[in-house]
């Protein structure tokens, strides 16, 4: 066996340790450097549960040896703010939103899932947020059925998924692209229209 | 689920990265989405992991002219390609491909999963393969002793099993880009694993009216990927200014001459994919049959 020192920038923070090759990404940023936010669920590639962005890309930190994360970036839902990448929040006025002073420490996207209720037991927030918030940035105003083909790689099980969408549609709402001179961001990912969507595969 | 003991390579150059694979206990490793699953649930245990991810020459896209042939081009993919950058690039006259590449795991998994890791690892139930297969591909093999070629039909052998030496790494993959060739993918999704419980790759051209060189390719059926020969033979020279009629005469009885054990589990049966393939073989074949009409006359 070997064991590598690895740096990894963590929500900013330079994280060092000495890690067995085989320790995972998600074991080292909850255990060795206490970010727990990402969860460990299904451990095996599905469940989108210890989702973190990867420099700039969204990936499964139960897939990723802590190793080959050395010299990476690496955000988890806690070092998120404001509206994704390419977007801009506007003040929509909505009478339901949450009172100014509460929670004003999340963005546009985790106040819509606190909004709209999309979660229960909350272990596979931190994933979906981190996913809309990619998928946002993708597909700034989605179909309910892009959202759900969308987040496929991310599993609840307790909401049902309805209040999940609900809640990326309402964030989509309060938000805009940034006008850009290339004008790229809104560019789609679009999904195969022939597989069944639904989030438990 | 904690992956047994390993040591870890990362070389930064091809021929570093073949001396680290030579050892029999070495095993490569690439978008990690097929291998480390496996090593956290033990059933695979390797002395050494060798990281490809410091090899940069093995990434990326390109279209490059055929050799004899200026009328046609070969779309050259890295072996480290991510699925999502190959999704980025959306080359065009490679319609199966991407629509394969689209159908594999989810945003994560494309993000970190790689085309020729995908290849490499076989899986009988990866979408990726079924789109090589249906195009001709060829997968460039380099090892201690050289390089090969291989074709796709010739590559996956069985489930988890390649032509592929221990000792050799997978550099990249060529697709033929026939451009008034039309392409296209489609699958079940299996309820519990999201691979394909069926799927189904469809290329063909149309000239003159008529369909020319159909290749009809299925994952999810047998444990290597398999040509459905039955659609191929019944689609040559059908009439494309008919396509339903033609269509649906070829795709009815897609599962026709297929001699493989057909694969089953506790929920899909070998009957059920069976029965599942003409559907899937329908729509793969309708959508490159409209592709190949919308590209008929592109070339003159």
């Amino acid at each position: 066996m070997s064991e590598h020192e690895v740096t990894v920038t963590v929500d900013g923070s330079a994280e060092r340790a000495t890690v067995e090759a085989r320790r995972l990404l998600v074991h080292a940023l909850r255990e060795e450097w206490g970010y727990t936010q990402p969860n460990v669920g299904c451990e095996s590639g599905k469940c989108g549960a210890c989702t973190v962005e990867m420099d700039g890309d969204v990936v499964k930190s139960c897939c990723v040896l802590a190793v080959q994360a050395d010299g990476s970036e690496v955000t988890t839902v806690g070092g998120v703010d404001g509206a994704p990448e390419g977007l801009a929040e506007v003040d929509a006025g909505d009478p339901r939103a949450t009172p100014a002073g509460d929670n004003d420490e999340f963005g546009p996207v985790q106040r819509s899932f606190h909004e709209e209720h999309g979660l229960q037991c909350g272990y596979c927030t931190p994933g979906m947020v981190l996913r809309a918030r990619d998928l946002l940035a993708d597909i700034p105003d989605p179909s309910r059925e892009e959202i759900r083909e969308g987040l496929k790689g991310n599993v609840c099980r307790c909401t049902g998924y309805e209040n999940v969408v609900d809640a990326v549609e309402a964030a989509a709402a309060k938000l805009e692209p940034i006008e850009t001179d290339g004008g790229t961001a809104g560019q789609a990912d679009t999904v195969d229209g022939g597989a069944p969507t639904g989030g438990d595969d | 689920m904690i992956p047994p003991q390993f040591d870890y390579e990362r070389p930064t150059s091809l021929d570093a990265a073949l001396d680290a694979v030579a050892p029999p206990d070495a095993v490569p490793l690439a978008g990690g989405h097929d291998l480390i699953p496996m090593l956290k649930a033990r059933s695979v245990s390797p002395g050494t992991v060798v990281d490809l991810g410091g090899l940069d020459e093995l990434r990326g896209v390109e279209r490059v002219a055929d050799e004899g042939d200026t009328t046609t081009e070969q779309l050259s993919v890295g072996a480290l390609t991510t699925d999502a950058d190959l999704l980025d690039a959306a080359p065009t006259g490679a319609d199966a491909l991407l629509d394969a590449t689209r159908a594999v795991g989810d945003a994560q998994i494309r993000n970190r999963g790689t085309v020729g890791g995908n290849l490499a690892a076989a899986h009988p139930a990866s979408d990726i393969p079924a789109a090589t297969l249906a195009a001709d591909a060829t997968l460039h093999l380099v090892g201690p002793d050289g390089d090969r070629e291989v074709s796709a039909e010739g590559f996956a052998t069985g489930d988890h099993e390649t032509v592929r030496a221990s000792d050799e790494l997978l550099t990249r993959i060529s697709v033929p880009l026939a451009p008034d060739a039309g392409s296209a993918y489609a699958r079940k999704t299996h309820p519990s694993t999201g691979y394909a419980a069926v799927g189904v790759a469809a290329r063909l051209r149309v000239v003159d009216g008529v369909v020319i060189g159909p290749r009809v390719a299925a994952v999810g059926l047998c444990d290597a990927p398999t040509r459905l020969a039955a659609v191929e033979d019944r689609l040559a020279g059908a009439d494309a200014g008919a396509p339903v009629e033609a269509v649906e005469s070829a795709t009815t009885r897609a599962g026709d001459g297929v001699d493989a054990p057909v694969r089953e589990d506790h929920i899909v049966s070998a009957d059920q994919r069976r029965a599942l393939l003409p559907k899937y073989a329908e729509q793969a074949v309708s959508e490159a049959l409209a592709r190949a009409v919308g590209r008929e006359g592109v070339v003159a």
